[in-house]
């Protein structure tokens, strides 16, 4: 299913549940998938226009008034184009209000680099206590927004808009805070996040035919990250490939070096945006641009291990 | 009304003597609104800070503080003796109005251009549930700058905001100079009418001006309001009154101080 159909179907459940939940949109309401909620929940959804600044400290102001604000709109726009209005207006302010950046990194496609957001990891996380999440499949984004949006935390959802490889099966259960392990491996760990997730299963198995038995780990929110398992998980195959569609810079690379760092130190290997400005592209096409493809983390993943 | 205006702007004077420098001028403009809002208009308790369905005030000039603080004390929300600790480290009264550590303050400000869509926030909230209550907000005219407050302004007029109602204290100064020379609003009236907004423009420091304009604002209906409160900047005092462009943030000694009490008794 497409992402935002998962989107909208979750929040009008919870808006049912929830009469408190309110929706904001700056004008993408149509593209981001959540304009049925407008015709379901009229007098719950506002339009702000094109002004994200705007509807950024307008969620302060109702969630200061006991409403449960969700800001929907592109992921530069949710994000860097606001972040001084989420940093003062809702996170120093400890308001709460869950903001939704669609078309993250790459996934923003055709729209090209200015919409192509890949700095967001890396800004989000620099709020204290802000929730980052990011989608890895469909079954897992509709159990994670319910889950999300009952935190008493401000939380980034990071999520393309289309159809991806759906990952995991029907008897997935998503629980916050914990990462999944995918595969068991012993010679290496692949420690992945969103739309890169799939990729780097495609990798495993590319892998296992050159003999190389890798362990791979959804991430799934970068913040707070599940420190326990990539312990665990990087004791046993002493290497790491991080894979991510975010500037190496400041996201999950720079989370699981930080780990690392202070508690077993290990060679960490980077796919990801090696500090670079996006372009138009399909995403096959970006994915090769960007050296994110499952032969581009092979490669990556025998690298590490020479250097072990 | 006039007397406790008087003694808000000596509370005020004291609070930033306590660390020997702060925004003086662009609290004591403000002063006069704030008088007729916490002791005439606005429904609030503070014994209850966070009553329910009370009136809300957003200072979006969140350096203003020391003027909430005073009125805030004077009202009652916290001894008067807490304005002696502005500033200093652990402070429930920080330079810009902080609502997780002053009572009775009802939005963090300090990042300017930010309060206005908070208070639209609080206007929609409360035409949501219902409770008929009062948001309002005191915005700068230096801050107008800022392009958010025309977003807001926007979306204030486009959702019949009429439980909003903000005032500018055009004060006419900002940090680095008059407003007019760093760059001009031109006439703000006019720019608010056109937004779509009920405008009233008074002398701001005028305390029976400011009490019928806000009168007048909470009858209309169908849109937002905008009192442009014309205001001197430092109003009350002659040191901070005749320090012109010197005006933003100033020091006060103890020799100032005592000339202050004196003006102002």
């Amino acid at each position: 299913m497409e992402f935002r159909k998962v989107l909208c179907n979750e929040l009008s459940a919870l808006m049912k549940e929830n009469e408190k939940i309110v929706i904001l949109d700056a004008d993408l309401a149509k593209p981001d998938g959540i304009y049925p909620l407008f015709v379901e929940f009229p007098n719950r959804c506002f339009q702000v226009g094109i002004a994200e600044a705007n509807m950024a400290s307008i969620c302060a102001g109702l969630s200061a008034y006991g409403y449960l604000p969700v800001m929907v709109t592109f992921a530069p726009f949710a994000t860097r184009r606001v972040f001084d209005q989420i940093a003062v207006s809702i996170a120093y302010a400890k308001q709460r209000v869950i903001i939704v950046g669609t078309d993250p990194g790459i996934t923003a496609e055709l729209n090209g680099g200015t919409h192509m957001s890949f700095e967001d990891v890396t800004i989000m996380r620099s709020i204290p206590d802000m929730v980052i999440y990011d989608a890895v499949d469909d079954v897992q984004l509709g159990q994670a927004i319910k889950q999300l949006i009952n935190l008493d935390k401000n939380v980034y959802i990071r999520m393309p808009r289309k159809v991806r490889p759906t990952v995991f099966n029907e008897n997935y259960k998503y629980e916050y805070g914990k990462a999944d392990l995918l595969k068991v491996g012993t010679d290496i760990t692949i420690a992945a996040t969103g739309t890169m997730v799939y990729e780097a299963l495609e990798a495993a198995k590319l892998l296992e035919e050159d003999g190389i038995n890798a362990e791979v780990i959804s991430v799934n929110t970068i913040k707070p990250i599940d420190k326990d398992m990539i312990l665990e998980s990087v004791k046993k195959t002493n290497c790491v490939v991080t894979c991510e569609n975010n500037n190496i810079n400041g996201g999950l690379y720079s989370v699981i070096s930080e780990i690392l760092c202070s508690n077993y130190p290990a060679i960490c290997g980077a796919i990801g945006i090696y500090d670079e400005f996006g372009q138009v592209g399909k995403y096959s096409d970006l994915l090769e641009a960007y050296h994110l493809t499952p032969k581009d983390i092979v490669k990556k993943v025998k690298e590490v291990i020479k250097k072990k | 009304m006039i007397k406790i205006a008087r003694e808000i702007r000596a509370l005020t004077i004291e609070c930033i003597a306590s660390i020997g420098q702060g925004h003086i001028g662009g609290s004591l403009s403000i002063v006069d609104a704030l008088t007729v809002l916490y002791y005439k208009h606005m429904n609030v308790d503070p014994r209850n800070p966070k009553m329910e369905g009370r009136d809300r005030l957003v200072v979006s000039k969140g350096h203003a503080g020391p003027a909430v603080y005073a009125t805030l004390a004077h009202k009652g929300y916290f001894p008067k003796e807490e304005l002696q600790t502005l500033n200093k480290f652990g402070t429930n009264l920080p330079s810009h109005c902080d609502m997780n550590k002053t009572p009775g303050v009802d939005m963090t400000a300090g990042s300017l251009g930010q309060g206005l869509s908070c208070a639209c926030g609080m206007a929609l909230g409360s035409k949501l549930s219902q409770d008929n209550a009062y948001i309002y907000c005191i915005i700068g005219d230096g801050e107008s700058q800022e392009g958010q407050i025309w977003e807001a302004s926007m979306f204030a007029a486009a959702n019949k905001l009429d439980n909003l109602i903000v005032m500018l204290d055009n004060n006419k100064l900002q940090l680095c100079g008059y407003t007019n020379d760093v760059l001009t609003l031109l006439d703000p009236s006019k720019k608010w009418e056109s937004f779509g907004f009920y405008v009233q423009s008074i002398d701001g420091n005028d305390i029976n001006e400011v009490d019928k304009a806000i009168t007048n604002a909470k009858q209309n209906k169908g849109k937002p309001s905008m009192i442009v409160l014309n205001t001197i900047k430092g109003k009350g005092f002659s040191y901070s009154e005749n320090a012109g462009i010197d005006n933003h943030s100033m020091p006060i000694s103890a020799e100032i101080l005592q000339k202050a009490k004196e003006e102002l008794k």
